[in-house]
């Protein structure tokens, strides 16, 4: 029988079986933030441990960096844990990109900008968003703090193997259908706990065409639909676009990387417990209207009637998200207004998603009284947009361009909304409280993000296209 | 860590899907708060009014369940974000066990780290314990025995769970994977010197 991308990864990373399934698996990289991160170091020193391949890690305290361009260290959650992580990784003899590092950024971003993030490679970071590295075809998954210790102490993870579970998007998407539209219509399908227990290949034309940033914001949602691990195979377009980054493979290193990524893909006989087809033509730009990311519907959907809930506890849970989020049944999503506009996180930060929402913003203005901030997720993406004149796309028409930070998508650095405000964002969690208590969050693509920043509420983004 | 043998306690139901952890511990009273002080803050958005007064409606805020030692809680339990204050506000509340039909895949392994026990048991029995808690608070006392897999309700025949052979042992004997793992140092570092040959690429300055 053949193997699966995901086997094959598996497979050459186990050190030891374990029984029952479980294995001690070998960890390539670690990542550690400012929140996570910052405790496993406590715990490790408390425990007496010490961190055995510091060489393999990377830290950056991108969850309280505020996103203000020169004060990034100024709010006051930095300064309860920044400082204070910094000296942890420098004692630990771990690289860690301060704030005022070119090479600083959200994790999952500045992972592959560097290089650091190969295909074929285990890593972990104690973020559920982890899985984002698979869109170069990494085994990658988020763990907890206590988890993070015992990789730093042994470099491996007790990790039972999950079931197997591919989705194959076939066809090519429309005008203004992005790999976000995509993830979050099979979020929407099959729900937020359908890939619990499963590692998630994402395969089919339309993600054979995409670039390794689409492929990174499809993984990146994986949790969201319960899956730990999202994984595309590497092929010509992940290999370009590793291809001189700092630490990518140089020389004859990099010859026999290449070999090797090439023999990642899952065997025309793999098998997987579940697969799913999806028709990307049919796939509409999407948004959210409720609390959970499951909780989305097509731009010219409308809000569902709870009562067509297929079960008394979904009902329940339909009413509490409207409860929140104040909209009503059978309400369009097209217009409703919105306080906040938000394109930032690791979900859609990087390079080609600031230009595409800058492609939509161009030529006009923020609408009324809205706040729009783009936010790169490097310092690298900033320069680079700002390279391109992107910046003043944004500043031009009304956006405040910020620096690298995990900002809005979570708040752990003070910037919120505030209650009541609705959003629409870019990031990846539409929950209660998620960008600030009593704050309503409609996740979306970049451009939708933006159409909604220029009209000043929730608009099908193909009309500004057209 | 305590071993986690067989626990007999008040069991709190707390029905509902997809509680994520964001909710379990908010991000506004995350950053810097001491591991010893989570169950402060646990499902605070719930527990607590906007004035910072106790919600009395929520079910952790009444008796008996305030003294509840096992939680009865809905599919897709803890999902979402990796973090582990999570579980250290459950068992700062003194909860040891959680029953649900399902957990997010995070949060089931940092359980283990402390020692904390998620049971999955079918939607519909998990559904009937939640009721029998509700109707009869003060007898709902449920026995969660790790050592012979089942869980005893307070009415109705015990219901056998499944427990990974490894997870099992190490709850049993209060051990973490760090424990477990430092007796394989050797097997690692074999590891990593042929791996070292297979994908110099892998290891800097190799
Ligand atoms: S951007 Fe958001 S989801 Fe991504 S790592 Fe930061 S807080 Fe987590």
């Amino acid at each position: 029988m053949g193997k699966s991308l995901f086997d094959k990864v598996w497979d050459q990373h186990v050190v030891a079986e374990l029984g029952d399934g479980a294995v001690l698996l070998h960890l390539d990289r670690v990542m550690l933030h400012d929140l996570s991160g910052y405790r496993a170091l406590k715990i490790l020193e408390e425990r007496g441990e010490r961190v055995v391949h510091p060489e393999l890690a990377l830290g950056a305290p991108d969850h309280t960096a505020l996103s203000a361009p020169g004060a990034q260290t100024a709010g006051e959650p930095y300064g309860r844990v920044g400082p204070e992580f910094m000296e942890l990784c420098k004692r630990h003899g771990i690289r860690a990109e301060g704030v005022d590092s070119p090479g600083f950024g959200i994790l999952h971003v500045i992972g592959p900008e560097k290089g650091l993030t190969l295909p074929g490679a285990t890593l972990v970071c104690g973020d559920s968003h982890t899985c984002t590295h698979g869109g170069l075809g990494a085994l990658a998954y988020g763990i907890g703090s206590s988890e993070l210790v015992h990789v730093l102490s042994t470099q491996t993870i007790i990790q039972k193997k999950p079931m197997r579970m591919r989705i194959r998007f076939n066809g090519a998407p429309a005008k203004g259908v992005t790999p976000k539209d995509m993830i979050l219509y099979v979020i929407g399908q099959e729900g937020t706990a359908a890939g619990t227990g499963y590692a998630v290949e994402y395969a089919g034309d339309a993600i054979e065409q995409m670039g390794v940033e689409g492929r990174m914001t499809i993984c990146n949602l994986s949790i969201e639909m319960g899956a730990k691990i999202g994984m595309v195979a590497p092929d010509d377009i992940t290999i370009d676009f590793l291809k001189g980054r700092e630490h990518a493979p140089k020389g004859a290193d990099w010859d026999a990387a290449v070999a090797h990524w090439r023999t990642l893909k899952s065997d025309a006989d793999a098998q997987f417990d579940r697969e799913i087809e999806v028709d990307v033509s049919e796939i509409k730009p999407q948004v959210t209207w409720g609390t959970s990311p499951e909780h989305v519907v097509a731009i010219d959907g409308v809000v569902p009637d709870p009562d067509d809930a297929p079960d008394p506890d979904a009902r329940e849970a339909r009413l509490a998200a409207l409860d929140y989020i104040g909209l009503q049944p059978g309400q369009s999503m097209e217009g409703v207004p919105v306080d906040w506009v938000f394109i930032g996180s690791c979900t859609n930060s990087r390079i080609t998603d600031l230009r595409a929402a800058a492609e939509i913003v161009k030529g006009r203005n923020v609408a009324g009284s809205l706040t729009a901030w783009a936010v790169p997720g490097s310092a690298a993406v900033k320069a680079q947009a700002e390279a391109e004149g992107l910046d003043r796309v944004f500043t031009d028409a009304g956006f405040e361009w910020r620096a690298a930070s995990c900002s809005l998508c979570v708040g752990a650095n003070g910037e919120t909304l505030a209650p009541g405000q609705r959003s629409i964002s870019t990031s990846n969690r539409n929950f209660v409280g998620r960008q600030g208590p009593g704050a309503r969050t409609h996740l979306a693509s970049p451009v939708m993000a933006a159409a909604a920043a220029v009209t000043g509420a929730i608009t099908d983004v193909r009309k500004l296209m057209e | 860590m305590q071993p986690f043998t067989k626990l007999t306690a008040i069991a709190a139901p707390l029905y509902r899907a997809n509680i994520n952890t964001d909710i379990i511990t908010p991000m506004q009273y995350l950053v810097g708060t001491p591991r010893e002080s989570m169950g402060g803050i646990a499902f605070a958005p719930w527990r607590f009014n906007e004035d910072g007064s106790e919600n009395p409606d929520f079910v952790l805020n009444q008796e008996p369940f305030r003294e509840a030692e096992i939680l009865i809680a809905g599919p897709n339990f803890a999902c979402g974000s990796s973090r582990e204050s999570a579980v250290w506000a459950l068992q700062g509340l003194g909860i040891r066990a959680v029953i649900a039909p399902g957990f997010g895949g995070i949060f089931a392994n940092n359980c283990y780290q402390s020692g904390i026990l998620p049971v999955v048991l079918p939607e519909d029995v998990v559904a009937g314990f939640a009721r029998q808690a509700e109707a009869a608070p003060h007898t709902a006392r449920f026995t969660v025995d790790l050592e012979n897999c089942r869980v005893i309700p307070p009415q109705g025949e015990p219901v056998p769970f499944e427990a990974d052979a490894l997870r099992r042992s190490a709850l049993l004997q209060g051990l973490d994977d760090l424990g477990m793992t430092k007796t394989r140092v050797t097997e690692i570092a074999a590891f990593q010197e042929a791996d070292r040959e297979r994908r110099p690429w892998i290891y800097p300055g190799s």
